[in-house]
């Protein structure tokens, strides 16, 4: 049934789910609308764009795609390290 | 040769490739695909499932609705592609570890009720309806423009279409005839931007025209700055900046992600690859191919704003391009001539033309209503070009010199875009009606034969439905319908799949009582506001119907918890279950879908 290692695995995984919701939160939600006004002001411009535009239209876009890809590398050190690693 | 004969022969080649494989993949047998657990390679599966969630609102209307918002826009952007994250981290493993296929069937078994599965697959029913009826309208807009007839023809003209298509299968599931259309919509979609950005930027990658300089006329300047002063002249807000509340973005957003994470019918394609390392994988090339579209979107938006702008605006109506005549002829764009001067003025909310004639851009919405107040025969609204967002994306390849052969691309690929969400809703829609309202919970005595019989009359129930409000859409643009279906999604599936998936000890009680909690408060106020004529300065909290589903969703947790306080924990078997979708080994064979 349950490994022993189960209960660390879960534990491993819902900290990386927590950390990449945090970071999903934040440049969806926090730089490009509730902090916008910040972040055009102070950060950056990306070519002509001010910052927090950008992310909105852009930016966050591909902050996404790289969330992704970082979940999926890490969820599989994580089985691998845990005995889940082949099937 | 003439663009619509060309519009003909590449709409007719696209489908004679996605036959030919369908037909090619069926003679060698699904089997090849999904045998000894294999499944399809988690890219050509990615592909696939991007070409599934890339509907009419995605393609057809997205882009207008970024032209007309700006900044605004950016909710359908971050809604649809963020939600993709929430999905793959929070939902898919585990489902697919489930192993159920449908989101009925997972909360029929996880809520071990029957009543749970009955209120699954009636919130279902309302969030495939609504995502229909903007499918419809986006076919209507797509066959009025192919035929060049009127939107309410283009509807009746694409329903028939879609009813024959769907009973074809709709060429769903079909992996590789999906991958190929994923293809055609991809360059359909990216071509004429390429050839739009040097014309306007002089920069052949449209993204980085849209952060560079405006070089078509004139000195150059900044690009988005050329577009704030357009839009400033002319008496809207400055396109960066949109005219949208922080409050209501916020809600309209988290709408959409959430919604995204609950809708039943990209769900079912994790069940096409063979395990859940392998499901992971696929989400993120769906999400790298769906970003290729919507990171080239708000460009496309951006341009065809500019270059509208300077085709129409103060020209002589004798003198417009000849594009406008085609667009005119299907009622898409009208041109009003208020003031009988025969020349075209576009203007904004904040414009007003004093009585004296004189047009005038006031400095705010306070100081125009003042104006108004003084001078009582001013015209409060003098803007006489009316269009609406989902006719941009094929507008926009015309205004500018982008080759007929990808225009006529571009057609295929809205053809392709409309039609395949259509009729694959129309099939998820029928089945839900016919086999698990049906047969599974209402009749069981039913024979295969009377369910298929059931299943005709669903889908052709439901196509009449999604028809009408197809010709009388029930909001401005595509993308506004189909936000409420994502409303609805978060506030009825999204928080009661996480609770279901996460906590052991939410029983059926609280789960019922969630659900139609959350989706009875979306859908009332919606159809308050939408269709029984509220005003929107009651709306709650500043927060428009699109953006409710974000309130419905916290009701729906908050009610799940409660009611949870006040009834037995779920049976022990129950729990045990909970605890084994977190065990990543084991998923099962890919089944054949």
């Amino acid at each position: 049934m349950e490994k022993p290692s189960a209960r660390s695995h879960r534990i491993a995984c819902l900290k990386l789910t927590l950390t990449l919701l945090g970071v999903w939160a934040f440049v969806s939600f926090g730089c490009s609308i509730l902090l916008r006004s910040w972040m055009d002001a102070n950060m950056p411009m990306i070519g002509n764009a001010k910052f927090g535009f950008w992310m909105a239209q852009q930016g966050s876009i591909i902050c996404f795609v790289a969330l992704l890809v970082i979940y999926a590398v890490r969820m599989q050190r994580l089985d691998k390290k845990h005995g889940y690693g082949e099937e | 040769m003439d663009q619509d004969n060309l519009n003909y022969i590449f709409i007719g080649l696209s489908f004679v490739l996605y036959i030919g494989i369908a037909l090619k993949s069926r003679a060698s047998s699904t089997k090849e695909y999904y045998t000894a657990g294999g499944g399809v390679s988690p890219l050509a599966n990615g592909m696939a499932t991007a070409a599934d969630s890339m509907s009419a609102a995605t393609f057809i209307s997205m882009a207008g609705a970024l032209a007309l918002g700006g900044y605004a826009g950016s909710r359908f952007l971050m809604g649809w592609t963020g939600g993709f994250v929430l999905l793959t981290i929070l939902m898919v493993p585990y489902l697919r570890k489930f192993g159920k296929a449908t989101v009925p069937d997972f909360i029929g078994d996880r809520y071990y009720s029957k009543l749970a599965r009955f209120v699954a697959v009636l919130c279902a029913v309302f969030i495939c309806m609504t995502y229909i009826m903007g499918q419809m309208r986006g076919v209507g807009v797509v066959f009025s423009q192919l035929f060049g007839i009127q939107i309410w023809q283009g509807v009746i003209i694409g329903a028939l279409i879609v009813f024959v298509y769907a009973g074809m299968g709709g060429m769903k599931g079909i992996t590789y005839t999906q991958v190929a259309q994923y293809c055609v919509m991809a360059f359909a979609y990216t071509i004429p931007a390429f050839y739009i950005a040097i014309t306007l930027t002089g920069n052949f990658v449209p993204q980085l025209g849209f952060v560079g300089e405006y070089i078509a006329d004139g000195d150059p300047l900044p690009f988005l700055e050329k577009l704030n002063n357009i839009n400033q002249e002319l008496g809207f807000s400055k396109y960066t900046d949109g005219s949208m509340t922080m409050v209501d973005m916020f809600c309209i957003t988290a709408a959409l992600m959430c919604g995204t994470a609950g809708l039943p019918h990209v769900i079912v394609r994790v069940f096409t690859v063979k395990n859940v390392k392998a499901v992971r994988k696929s989400a993120c090339w769906t999400l790298a191919f769906i970003a290729v579209i919507y990171l080239t979107a708000p460009t496309i938006g951006a341009f065809s704003r500019v270059n509208l702008i300077s085709q129409l605006n103060g020209i002589e109506y004798t003198e417009t391009p000849d594009w406008f005549a085609r667009f005119e002829d299907s009622g898409q764009m009208e041109f009003a001539d208020k003031n009988s001067d025969g020349i075209i003025q576009y203007t904004g909310p904040l414009a007003y033309r004093t009585s004296a004639g004189e047009l005038r851009i006031a400095p705010s919405e306070d100081a125009k209503l003042a104006a108004l107040k003084e001078d009582k025969d001013a015209i409060a609204d003098p803007n006489e070009l009316s269009f609406g967002a989902d006719i941009m994306v094929m507008a926009n390849p015309y205004m500018s010199d982008v080759p007929p052969w990808a225009i006529a691309l571009l057609m295929a690929g809205c053809i392709a875009a409309a039609l395949s969400t259509a009729a694959g809703l129309l099939l998820v829609l029928s089945t839900s009606i016919s086999h698990d309202l049906l047969k599974k919970i209402l009749k069981p005595e039913l024979t295969d034969k009377e369910e298929v019989a059931w299943a005709r009359v669903a889908s052709f129930v439901s196509l009449v439905v999604a028809a009408y409000f197809g010709i009388y859409p029930p909001s401005a643009f595509i993308a506004k319908t189909v936000a409420f279906a994502f409303g609805l999604a978060a506030s009825s599936f999204f928080p009661t799949l996480l609770i279901g998936i996460f906590s052991k000890s939410m029983s059926r009680e609280g789960a019922i009582a969630g659900m139609v909690s959350g989706i009875g408060f979306t859908l009332s106020y919606i159809i308050y506001f939408q269709f029984l004529g509220g005003d929107p300065a009651d709306h709650l909290l500043g927060i428009s119907p699109e953006g409710i589903g974000t309130i419905g969703m916290l009701i729906n947790f908050a009610v799940s918890f409660t009611v949870n306080a006040f009834s037995p924990a779920p049976p022990p078997e129950v729990q045990q279950m909970v605890e084994e979708i977190h065990i990543p080994s084991g998923s099962g064979q890919a089944i054949d879908h």
